[in-house]
């Protein structure tokens, strides 16, 4: 029910957003119709067509804000817009209000405004955080979050950035900008600390982006990609909070459907044949809820990534997969060769590593150097200060 | 609605171009101001004068403090502007990013305040 409301609301503030071009007023009128729906509907009986009847009550009261405003600039323009929106509130032959909420996704993340701001907008007002929840994962003071949305959408409003699908020769660029905000809030999500609310989010968003935008292979890239991890998301942290590695994870723990809802998106991509780095990181993800890992396939993969993004992250994946596919000294010799200061996990790779080869003095010495690294309150601490005891102890 | 484009350069890089660069590059200006024209956007534009002529004043207590030189002393400063009418910040944008300038400085686009 709360969901399905959520999808009204966002449904509804998109279609009178886009005619207003201000965010604020669109989820004011939305708000007030749903206020003026729980008064009403009991009584008299839910109409035929909720959704319908929200958007032509929304943009009734639009009107008379508008009217109200006297010094609103562009008033006649706005009041003529407004009334072009359909005001049939029990059409029967329009059984749900058309989905313009794609255009309302790339206002949000218009290259205009920073990218907190685009992730804020976007998860406040498509997915329907609140601005406390949003404030909370983010880490911001609630005041802050608030001021960071007035901000944004005032920017929206006052410089008229257009609430519209971009034309094809800007497709591209903002269609990256859009898909980028959204793995952001996965990868926020994903943790550590793992935010349940917030993968959940970003799975709603590439879903309906993949929906709405079906010729485009990276959204259904990023769609599988999401649900690839989030299908493991059970197994991934043990009781006590600490990270479980793939390889201990406890596969009866994955959640089946979302394997194979993900490796369906992921189907639906490369059909499309215009490979990107959301496709492979999603088919590399799809090879690791296999039962026999094809390590040589997925190394592969990674060199494919890295020739795509050129991150140093990604030769570093690259490197461990070739350790397990070639054996660890190959993939050693990968890792000498990156540079990634400051990052923990460059060392702590390179730990796991000499210490399968045996080198368990060198192998301790890169575990202290990763744990020198390590966020103080990460969960990655606990494994790296076992494998350092396990790598003490053998000497 | 309309937008102002305030075009921030180095001063002197345009000096540092060789003659003909300079020409060239002047050259791209008028097609792009006769290009805006064309299109019905232009509203108004100009360069300035460098810097080294620029002078402040403010009003402190009644009294006027005038002083030498911009506002602020930056590596780019302000060297122009276009004030053109676009319907949103893409179209805007669009404009911006052509104007010749663009390749060597920053654009900054800011919508015009309107009243009544």
């Amino acid at each position: 029910m709360e969901v399905a409301f959520r999808e009204e609301r966002s449904r509804c503030v998109a279609i009178l957003a886009r005619v207003l071009g201000d965010i604020d007023l669109a989820e004011d009128a939305v708000q007030e119709a749903f206020v003026i729906a729980v008064s009403r509907w009991p009584r008299d009986g839910a109409p035929a067509n909720p959704g319908a009847w929200i958007v032509a009550t929304a943009r009734n009261r639009a009107i008379d804000v508008i009217r109200r405003e006297r010094t609103l600039a562009g008033k006649t323009e706005h009041l003529a817009r407004l009334e072009g929106i359909s005001a049939h509130e029990d059409d029967p032959e329009e059984r749900t209000i058309p989905d313009e909420r794609i255009a309302l996704i790339f206002g949000c993340c218009h290259p205009a405004l920073a990218l907190e701001a685009q992730v804020a907008l976007t998860l406040r007002t498509l997915g329907g955080l609140t601005t406390e929840e949003i404030a909370r994962a983010f880490l911001v003071p609630e005041a802050t979050m608030a001021q960071r949305l007035v901000r944004a959408r005032r920017k929206i409003r006052d410089a008229v950035i257009p609430l519209r699908v971009p034309d094809e020769h800007e497709l591209p660029a903002r269609l990256a900008a859009v898909l980028a905000v959204v793995y952001l809030v996965f990868n926020q999500g994903y943790g550590p600390p793992p935010r349940a609310e917030l993968t959940r989010e970003a799975l709603r968003l590439a879903a309906l982006l993949a929906r709405l935008l079906p010729a485009e292979a990276e959204a259904h890239g990023l769609l599988a990609l999401v649900l690839l991890h989030e299908a493991r998301a059970a197994s991934r942290v043990a009781a006590d909070g600490s990270l479980v590695l793939l390889a201990e994870q406890d596969r009866s723990l994955w959640d089946a459907r979302l394997i194979g809802a993900g490796k369906e998106a992921l189907a639906r991509a490369m059909a499309l044949r215009r490979p990107g780095p959301y496709q492979l990181q999603a088919a590399i993800a799809a090879l690791h809820t296999e039962a026999a890992t094809d390590w040589p396939q997925i190394a592969t993969l990674y060199d494919r990534l890295a020739q795509l993004t050129g991150s140093p992250v990604v030769e570093l994946n690259r490197a461990v997969a070739v350790a397990m596919a070639d054996g660890p000294a190959a993939g050693l010799a990968l890792l000498d060769r990156l540079e990634l200061p400051g990052y923990h996990l460059l060392p702590a790779a390179r730990a796991d590593l000499l210490r399968r080869l045996g080198r368990a003095d060198e192998a301790g010495a890169a575990y202290r150097e990763a744990l020198a690294l390590a966020p103080a309150d990460g969960p990655e601490r606990s494994f790296l200060e076992r494998r350092l005891a396990e790598v003490e102890g053998t000497r | 609605m309309q937008y102002m484009l305030l075009i921030y350069d180095t001063e002197g890089s345009l000096a540092a171009l060789s003659e003909a660069e300079r020409n060239a590059f002047m050259g791209e200006y008028f097609s792009y101001t006769e290009a805006l024209r064309g299109a019905g956007k232009f509203v108004a534009g100009d360069a300035l004068q460098p810097t080294a002529t620029a002078t402040s004043v403010r009003l402190r207590g009644g009294e006027r403090l005038v002083t030498d030189g911009p506002f602020a002393e930056t590596k780019e400063q302000l060297g122009g502007y276009y004030l053109i009418e676009a319907e949103s910040l893409d179209e805007a944008l669009e404009w911006a990013a052509k104007i010749p300038s663009a390749r060597l400085g920053t654009i900054e686009v800011r919508p015009v305040m309107v009243y009544g």
